[in-house]
């Protein structure tokens, strides 16, 4: 049975800046959604160009299915290197060519009640986990200055309570992410705990949830030749000393089973 | 509509696109994809004889038109691909290619009994990954250990042996020569060409085991021209790899000597690629009026 294809044709409808550094793509992606969304926190792989041999991977925004084959998805993405400058180089209208989604997404529960750490480009897609749990969850997200802060409204329309860190103290409290962490998990309960960040944010989000004993899912990134498992390129070690792979056991992991030495 | 069948060693291809080891699993992914009996063969990963966990990430390294790997042979050890992955492969009809590596030339000969008596069409002896420590390249790089790999794993098997070379050679058709004189049914060629890429930010190396192998495009006219100097040497058919991303890629590649050819990278670019460069080079036999087996070694020299 076929169950997974490229979109070649996906036209970008919108697109738009949400910060100095993020741009925001949103895509008509053919009945993708409605064939391979699984939970939020999944991504896509997508061609940049054919001067490029590898995709590149991009965790999904937000998506939605729509009828007939007009699904929606959006990426939100800063500029790294050539791949996504050349991405963010396509207007409105251009067609690009994805494969998604791929990997497994976060595990939620519709009755669950989540605290939702982000931090830079890794807040976006958790904004998917925040419409899923409409209003049952708080925000802990971290940015290293206010240029970089993105999609705060929208994160406080569907979060509880909503608190932002920066590195220098130019837009919320000043400091990383584990600080209102901290006084959240003080006093309130959580079903989990869902990260999406850099490493040593997730390091220490992991330490905190571990702490505190509530469980924690944490989004890993690793570089990704095929994307959907048969290359063993993006392995990860676990901490029982066996290697998982991002893009076909994650990219979503429990913080408990990640080696976070290795 | 030409006739895509082609004979590599005795095996029959319904048509000459295989996929490369280590590109396309034991198959399960891509044929979410499409179904994977339409491929002249699957190339499965390579087996060790106990399981390998493979090398720290990162291990994939973006070049121009290419890429570099270190993945290190990860796989679950050649009883548990008998026991869970062959079953299912046999169940979609594939003509299933077992990639063998080992430390010593027993363990060869032990992996090709249990893989012979476990029903693959075909055992390919990797002599040649870059990503090993002990054993590995060093058969690949000399004759005497070559030929003594290839003697001992024909012993050991009741299916075709073919031989996978390394580019990382002075001259590849001594090599050739040498594993042909052991016995070898086939070979196939090129596994990958040690490279390096640096971050030059962080004065590191992209890959944490600092250097890997080098395919995809960038390497097609190292690959064609290593196939058409071993088809020059042996008489034993080849099956031809490295950089292959279209249906003329596959053409050059057979008329350079290969009976058959492999895709590996570029599916990572287009998982529908080995069907593409299937239905491309069935339209260049069709529209040149020849079979794709008329195309091998067919190349005029200047
Ligand atoms: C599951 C997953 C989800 C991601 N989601 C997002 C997102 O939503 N927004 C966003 O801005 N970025 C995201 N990234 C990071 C993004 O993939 C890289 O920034 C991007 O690949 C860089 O490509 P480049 O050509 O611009 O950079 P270059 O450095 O030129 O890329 C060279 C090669 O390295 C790879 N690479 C470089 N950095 C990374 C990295 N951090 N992770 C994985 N591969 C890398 C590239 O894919 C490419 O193969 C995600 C990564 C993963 C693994
Ligand atoms: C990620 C990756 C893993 C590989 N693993 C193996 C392997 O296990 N055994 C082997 O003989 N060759 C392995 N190879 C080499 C390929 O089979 C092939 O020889 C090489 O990639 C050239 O073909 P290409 O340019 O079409 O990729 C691997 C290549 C890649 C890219
Ligand atoms: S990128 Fe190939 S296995 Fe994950």
């Amino acid at each position: 049975m076929i169950l997974l294809q490229t979109e070649t044709c996906c036209k970008i409808l919108y697109k738009d800046s949400l910060n100095p550094h993020a741009v925001r793509l949103e895509l008509s992606v053919g009945d993708m959604v409605e064939r391979s969304f699984l939970a939020p926190g999944q991504f896509v792989h997508i061609k940049c160009g054919h001067s490029r041999l590898l995709r590149r991977p991009i965790s999904v925004c937000t998506c939605q299915s729509e009828p007939e084959g007009g699904d929606l998805l959006t990426v939100v993405f800063e500029i790294r290197g050539e791949g996504t400058a050349w991405l963010s180089r396509r207007e409105a209208g251009d067609k690009l060519d994805v494969l998604g989604m791929l990997g497994n997404g976060f595990r939620m529960t519709p009755k669950g009640r989540y605290l939702l750490v982000g931090g830079g480009i890794g807040v976006p897609p958790l904004l998917g986990c925040a419409q899923y749990a409409d209003g049952n969850c708080d925000a802990v997200l971290g940015f290293r200055d206010s240029s970089h802060a993105l999609l705060l409204n929208q994160f406080s329309q569907h979060c509880a309570a909503l608190a932002i860190t920066t590195e220098d103290g130019s837009l919320g409290e000043r400091g990383f992410v584990t600080g209102p962490m901290e006084a959240l998990l003080t006093g309130n309960h959580y079903d989990a705990i869902l990260c999406c960040g850099p490493k040593p944010m997730l390091k220490a989000a992991a330490a905190l949830a571990h702490k505190y004993a509530v469980p924690c899912q944490v989004s890993l990134e690793e570089r990704m030749a095929c994307g959907v498992g048969a290359c063993l390129g993006c392995a990860v070690q676990m901490s029982d000393g066996s290697m998982k792979h991002v893009c076909k056991d994650g990219p979503i992991f429990d913080a408990g089973e990640v080696d976070w030495n290795g | 509509m030409a006739d895509m069948r082609v004979d590599l060693a005795g095996v029959k291809l319904k048509n000459p696109v295989t996929t490369a080891s280590g590109t396309f699993g034991f198959g399960r992914e891509y044929n979410s994809f499409f179904d994977i009996s339409r491929l002249g063969g699957i190339s499965v990963k390579g087996l060790t004889l106990l399981p390998r966990n493979g090398n720290p990430s990162p291990r994939i390294a973006e070049t121009p038109m290419g890429m570099l790997n270190s993945v290190g042979l990860q796989n679950p050890g050649v009883d548990a691909f008998i026991a869970h992955e062959l079953p299912w492969l046999k169940s979609r009809k594939a003509v299933i290619i077992a990639n063998i590596s080992g430390n010593t030339p027993e363990e060869y000969g032990e992996m090709c009994e249990k893989l012979s008596a476990a029903g693959v069409d075909m055992i390919e002896v990797n002599i040649s990954c870059p990503n090993v420590k002990a054993g590995g390249l060093a058969y690949g790089t000399q004759p005497g250990l070559a030929a003594e790999v290839t003697a001992v794993a024909k012993a050991h098997s009741t299916v075709p042996v073919m031989v996978k070379l390394s580019p990382n050679v002075t001259d590849v058709t001594q090599i050739a020569r040498a594993v042909e004189d052991a016995g070898a049914d086939a070979i196939s060629l090129i596994n990958t060409l040690r490279g390096m890429v640096i971050d030059v930010k962080t004065r590191r190396p992209i890959l944490k085991m600092n250097t890997g192998g080098l395919s995809g495009p960038a390497v097609l006219p190292v690959a064609v021209r290593m196939v058409w100097e071993v088809h020059n040497t042996v008489k034993i058919p080849i099956l031809g790899m490295g950089g292959i991303s279209s249906g003329s890629d596959a053409a050059q590649m057979m008329l350079a000597g290969a009976a058959a050819v492999a895709v590996g990278a570029a599916t990572f670019a287009d998982p529908l690629a080995p069907i593409r460069i299937l239905e491309e080079l069935e339209n260049i036999c069709d529209a040149q009026g020849v079979s794709a087996a008329q195309l091998t070694g067919a190349l005029m020299p200047w």
